[in-house]
């Protein structure tokens, strides 16, 4: 299986997507004494996944992340409610939301599955190991139960895990193990898109350096695509092959990895990319003021702008669409878009400005 | 009394085990440091989950008792604290901040509680407007006012404005030693560096010494002084930060500085590598074929 070389520099490259994103809109709608409250936690988000791609989301906490993550996989419950937009897979004849739940449990694990967060919340604590691979995955893969632990043990071992685990209790492993546990689990079905929901974050660095190179080996040995989604940079650096990010619930920023770090467009993003602390670098990083908005009550045109050295007056105004500056690189801001110069001047203009902000 | 904190060879261990089999674990192992009054510093503990740093935090914070060896804080030994007088003179001397500031504060009380609180406990305040002067200092020197405080609770503010708001809670005593236990590894990123730049500040201002325990060896190269690297709860390394992470000598601090993911690695199969921690090429085993698929991918622009 190898990789279609879908990496910046030379231009869209006509890629096959795997999921698309049209348009989507998920929002909390609560009543407190009868008044509506609505939370926008995903609003207006289009992006597309393609095959055999890692899609990083990158955005800090409450910033949407997880509810987009949710309602992708279609597992959104009341208050979260999707509002508009579509979800398409490319394994699946229509739209995930027109799905009924029968429907949705015979895709689940199989095409589309999901690595969480806490691997002790996510294991059953009175069950082996081996019971969750029952509940998981019998079914779906559709064997009698000695071929069914044959594959199950086999693919323990490709994943550098002993199947005596299976014997275990999740309290008997490690963090990193468990860890390791549930990216079996993910995987044993070899399906075509996974969702990992900071999967490392709860993880030290010599394990996370582990377990990551454990995923992408298993995303290349599969072929399959992974929604990668973590607050951590320096992880999206050397993980996704194209990065979004996200703020307040909307998606601000788009691009190939290498080139978002090299060349990040929105303040933001400059901001999140230059404020990382490295071994070997002593200079003074500043912090961004304020702090993110309430989804709530966000603020109105750019949810960006009361935070955003470069605000100008459309930006409290106006929403700002994300929109396709380069090639493959879309963002929105009206600061970086609206400049009338050659697209190659914007790049050594606007980080610099973000780097001399007023404090 | 020129020193502030003498840890000298410290050990904690930790009976496991019923009738049979029974052994003990030492978390912490012959551990010793010192940190100097005259020369505030922010001392930094590293380590993975599970090398003790935790629990060295917790000894000097004297929370629990070291099972052998002393801690001496101003040339008090710690296991002579004797009485709540005594305990309330050395809390008022050395003051903790905690990793996640959602759950150190009780959601269904108003913030500006704890550090009403504080101030009428240590700073000897007792009128109402002398505790908020109080409470007003504090959150000045981290950055934020009463007035942004005041009657809100807990998930009315950001993590960093609670974090912020833990820091001026244990700074109302006015502390000559802060033990920060993973303060930033629950705070957003755009907000992390407030907080570490917030610590430099504090060293150089109000003259804290700091222990900064992490696990995240950017942040601790960015602010400390000096670095411990534990394993296991012993110390492999010690020195002067820079001094220690640009040229690590023990196998495990090089392990843990090449774990450290950077932005500057993007696209070099870098991930591929996790097996193999430097002593030359990855070995060829049956499996070296899928270990080394990764790093065979081209990753040119």
């Amino acid at each position: 299986m190898v990789k279609a070389n879908g990496k910046a520099g030379n231009g869209p490259v006509p890629a096959e997507p795997i999921l698309s994103v049209r348009n989507l809109r998920a929002y909390y709608q609560m009543q407190y004494f009868g008044i509506d409250r609505e939370v926008r936690a995903v609003d207006d988000i289009t992006l597309q996944v393609n095959r055999n791609e890692i899609y990083g989301v990158a955005g800090e906490s409450s910033c949407g992340k997880t509810s987009l993550i949710k309602t992708i996989a279609a597992a959104n419950r009341p208050p979260l409610n999707v509002i508009g937009g579509s979800v398409k897979y490319s394994f699946l004849d229509r739209d995930i939301f027109r799905m009924s739940e029968e429907e949705l449990s015979r895709v689940r694990w199989k095409h589309l599955s999901y690595i969480m967060q806490g691997s002790m919340n996510v294991l059953n604590p009175v069950r082996r190991i081996r019971k969750s691979f029952i509940d998981f995955a019998f079914r779906h893969i559709n064997k009698p139960e000695r071929e069914f632990f044959d594959i199950v043990a086999r693919h323990l071992e490709r994943l550098r895990l002993s199947p005596s685990v299976l014997k275990a209790y999740p309290h008997e492993l490690s963090g990193g193990m468990r860890q390791r546990v549930t990216i079996a689990l993910a995987t044993i079905c070899r399906p075509e898109f996974i969702i990992a929901d900071e999967p490392t974050t709860a993880l030290d660095v010599v394990v996370q350096k582990d377990v990551l190179a454990m995923i992408r080996e298993v995303q290349q040995e599969m072929g399959s695509s992974i929604l990668f989604v973590t607050h951590d940079m320096t992880v999206h650096a050397n993980m996704a092959d194209r990065l979004g990010i996200m703020y307040a619930g909307r998606l601000v920023e788009e691009a190939p990895t290498r080139e978002i770090f090299a060349n990040p467009l929105h303040p933001y993003t400059a901001h999140l990319i230059q404020s990382l602390p490295r071994i070997g670098d002593l200079s003074p990083k500043k912090a961004l003021p304020g702090a993110p908005p309430n989804l709530s009550d966000p603020p109105a045109g750019c949810r960006f702008h009361p935070r955003c050295p470069l605000a100008m007056d459309i930006c409290r105004r106006e929403n700002p669409a994300l929109t396709a500056l380069r090639p493959g690189h879309r963002v929105a801001c009206f600061a970086a878009s609206s400049e009338v110069r050659p697209v190659s001047e914007i790049r050594e203009t606007v980080p610099p400005k973000v780097a001399e902000a007023r404090s | 009394m020129s020193d502030l904190l003498i840890v000298d060879s410290v050990t904690k261990s930790y009976a496991f085990g019923g009738l049979f089999g029974r052994g003990t674990f030492k978390a912490v192992d012959n551990v010793s440091f010192t940190l100097e009054a005259a020369r505030p510093e922010i001392f930094t503990i590293v380590g993975e989950s599970g090398s003790g740093k935790t629990t060295l935090a917790r000894m000097i914070l004297n929370l629990i008792a070291p099972t052998s060896g002393t801690i001496r804080f101003r040339g008090t030994d710690l296991n002579a604290i004797r009485g709540s007088r005594a305990r309330m003179d050395f809390m008022r001397h050395v003051q903790p901040i905690f990793q996640n500031p959602f759950e150190v504060f009780n959601p269904l009380k108003k913030v500006d509680h704890y550090l009403f609180m504080t101030a009428r406990r240590f700073a000897g305040a007792s009128k109402t407007a002398e505790v908020e002067a109080h409470a007003d200092a504090a959150l000045q020197k981290v950055g934020l006012s009463l007035a942004e405080v005041k009657g809100r609770f807990p998930h009315e503010l950001s993590g960093g404005q609670l974090q912020r708001t833990a820091i001026a809670r244990a700074l109302i005593p006015g502390p000559s030693l802060l033990v920060a236990d993973e303060p930033v590894s629950m705070v957003d990123a755009s907000l992390r560096m407030s907080i570490v730049n917030l610590f430099r500040t504090l060293r150089d201002d109000l003259r804290v010494s700091i222990i900064y325990i992490t696990h995240d060896l950017a942040t601790a190269y960015y602010i400390s002084d000096r670095i411990i690297i534990m394993q296991k709860g012993v110390v492999v390394e010690s020195g002067p930060a820079r001094q220690v992470l640009d040229n690590p000598q023990h196998p495990y601090s090089i392990l843990l500085k090449e774990s450290v993911l950077s932005p500057e690695t993007i696209g070099e199969g870098i991930l591929g590598l996790a097996r193999h921690t430097g002593e030359g090429p990855p070995e060829a085993s049956a499996e070296g074929g899928a270990a080394t698929r990764t790093l065979a991918q081209p990753r040119s622009s």
